[in-house]
């Protein structure tokens, strides 16, 4: 049984009659991570805004934990916590101090401030700098520290945008890590990122954004079938003179791909590995590896408008 | 539909105290209160000069540590508050609103249970408070002083109309802070902000009561060539230039001081002669009266930082958060 917690229906956002967020209708369950996912001006960050009663709505419905983020902005974000794009901390206060801050606003009580501040900074691996000014920071640590705020308030969603842009890759795996980690604390999460491959690895479902639309949504998986021809990607590693004209020969392939060299990519409409292997060792090759790849969102999200515009220019035409 | 759950002010007083320790130690606040020390001393200095050497039989001996000058240096107590006061509330006030968009903390801090409302009023309230809190240490400074250097124990209607005076300072300042608070939320850039108040404020106090106020007020009741021809000034232009440098609240703090500060003031405009029948020239008015006739001034003093806070509160109400 899964619990909504975040219901989005119908979600409009108009700036002088341009809508930056059209129709958008979702639903998060509890424990999930769901990422919103597009290409920068989408409105990832709009449909955010107004999930957290920080933008107003021009039509449509939202419902956040059973709160209405419009008439009811405090029961939501006292409840939500929210990681802002290029998050910032006041430069000249130390770690602890702009967390005490914040602690005080939410009204945590004074004698537990303390201890919060302390396992929320050590879980995210700032303890050691909790007193040194955020100014001399890393963006990494930034990051760590507004997530170490979610924790402290013990947030049931937490909603990230762009956790990781500007990351390098060392601190995007540890950032990644920290938000499954939220996960395995119940939280549900809500993150929004134009990275589209970085994220893939973390998110249960994910809706794909385009010039205010939600596009697409569901698993990777899902969207892969729907998106990418429902066929199986086979991964052929190997040696051998005329593979690619043998492979495409097999029965239930649909194209042949070449990547490098010694790498095919098989479109298929089912699993065509044992044939595929047979294939390569009948022709004389040596077969080196051989797999099903997972589709990448990146190819999907590519695909899905390759084929939108090529549907509209032979509509057109 | 459904009420907005919560107090709008939940949070403020953590907003408050986050701001004041922000301005307490910050290092503008330090050069605002050395420029406010040394500037009072200087005034202070001339004024007890000359206090001593001209009027020793004044009743109010006192007050006139804030309305004196030596001749040498033309700056009286009271004039130099009239323009350090708004540099302060400008200083404190043109970088409130958009730093924090510019730190990009605004979105954070609104992702908290509280209302935009908490935030703004907060801001006011810890500049004000700060302002006040360097008013009143100025205040008691220079009654301590006045006291050890004339010796002369001041009267309690002095004390009073000193300290009435040091309020018409705080809500003086009220106005300025709230100029700079509106306009740090109209511009995302802080230096803009800044420029554009303190512009603003030249204007209304350099520009606008002497010069230009006069020139609309020509315009709208031309003088009469009767009164010219008498070497008078037309009444009703003078109503008018008087009605229009009141704009100012540079001109609204001047006539509050001259009306507190100097008892024998008997109107705060042009008086006919005929209203002087009976009055006994010199003679000075009783607290109440003084405060009656300031007391249009400070009310539009009040009145002008409720409105340009108003106008500021309605400006970032509707404003997106994202920079």
């Amino acid at each position: 049984m899964t619990e909504t917690v975040i219901e989005a229906q119908d979600l409009t956002k108009r700036y002088n009659g341009v809508a930056a967020v059209n129709d958008v209708s979702f639903a998060v369950a509890r424990g999930e991570i769901f990422g919103l996912l597009g290409p920068n001006g989408a409105g990832k960050t709009t449909t955010i805004l107004m999930l957290l009663g920080l933008s107003e709505i021009t039509h449509g419905k939202a419902r956040v934990l059973g709160h209405d983020p419009v008439r009811e902005p405090l029961a939501v974000k006292r409840r939500v916590g929210y990681l802002p794009d290029q998050v910032g901390f006041y430069d000249n206060l130390t770690a602890s101090e702009n967390m005490r801050y914040m602690a005080r606003l939410l009204g945590v009580e004074r004698t537990q401030q303390d201890d919060k501040i302390e396992a929320a900074l050590a879980h995210v691996g700032l303890a050691d700098v909790r007193h040194n000014r955020v100014g001399t920071f890393s963006r990494g640590m930034r990051q760590r520290l507004g997530l170490a705020e979610i924790l402290m308030k013990d947030a049931q969603i937490a909603i990230l945008d762009e956790p990781t842009s500007g990351l390098d890759p060392q601190a995007t795996v540890e950032l990644l890590e920290m938000i499954r980690d939220l996960k395995h604390r119940g939280v549900s999460v809500l993150l929004s990122s134009h990275l589209l491959e970085r994220v893939q690895s973390v998110c249960d479902r994910v809706a794909l954004f385009n010039e205010g639309n939600l596009v697409l949504m569901g698993t990777v998986p899902e969207l892969g079938r729907q998106v990418l021809g429902g066929g199986f990607r086979v991964e052929v590693e190997a040696e051998g003179e005329g593979l690619t004209g043998r492979l495409a020969a097999v029965p239930g392939v649909q194209r042949v791909e070449t990547v490098s060299a010694r790498r095919l990519l098989l479109m298929a409409e089912r699993d065509v590995r044992p044939e595929a292997a047979a294939a390569v060792v009948a022709a004389g090759g040596r077969l080196l590896h051989l797999g099903v790849a997972e589709p990448s969102l990146e190819a999907i999200y590519t695909r899905y408008f390759q084929d939108r515009t090529q549907g509209e220019f032979h509509g057109s035409a | 539909m459904a009420r907005r759950e919560g107090s709008a002010l939940h949070g403020l007083s953590v907003v408050v105290l986050k701001e004041l320790s922000d301005h307490l130690t910050s290092v503008r606040m330090r050069v605002l209160e050395w420029l406010v020390v040394l500037f009072a001393l200087a005034a202070l200095y001339g004024a007890i000069q000359q206090v001593k050497e001209v009027t020793a039989e004044d009743p109010f001996l006192f007050l006139r540590l804030f309305t004196t000058a030596r001749e040498s240096i033309p700056v009286t107590f009271v004039s130099f508050l009239s323009i350090l006061v708004p540099l302060m509330a400008i200083g404190l006030g043109f970088d409130a609103v958009n730093s924090e968009y510019n730190r990009r903390t605004l979105s954070r801090i609104l992702s908290q249970p509280i209302y935009r409302d908490a935030l703004l009023f907060g801001k006011f309230f810890a500049g004000l408070f700060t302002i006040a809190i360097s008013l009143i240490a100025l205040w008691l400074l220079v009654i301590g002083l006045g006291l050890l250097l004339l010796g002369v124990p001041p009267s309690a209607e002095e004390m009073a109309r000193a300290f009435i005076f040091l309020l018409v300072t705080i809500a003086y300042a009220g106005v300025w802070l709230a100029l700079a608070l509106l306009f740090s939320i109209v511009f995302r850039s802080a230096a803009t902000a800044a420029l554009v108040t303190l512009g603003l404020w030249l204007f209304l106090t350099f520009l606008w009561p002497s010069v230009l106020s006069q020139m609309v007020a020509a315009a709208i009741a031309p003088p009469d060539p009767r009164y010219i021809a008498a070497g008078l000034p037309t009444p009703a232009t003078v109503e008018w230039e008087q009605i229009l440098s009141r704009l100012s609240p540079s001109t609204l703090f001047g006539e509050i001081a001259l009306a507190l500060l100097n008892p024998a003031q008997r109107a705060l405009g042009p008086i006919y002669l005929v209203q002087l029948q009976g009055a006994v020239p010199g003679a000075p008015l009783p607290l109440g009266q003084s405060l009656i006739i300031a007391w249009p001034q400070m009310v539009g003093l009040l009145a002008g930082t409720i409105l340009l806070f108003s106008v500021g509160y309605v400006v970032f109400q509707r404003q997106e958060v994202r920079a």
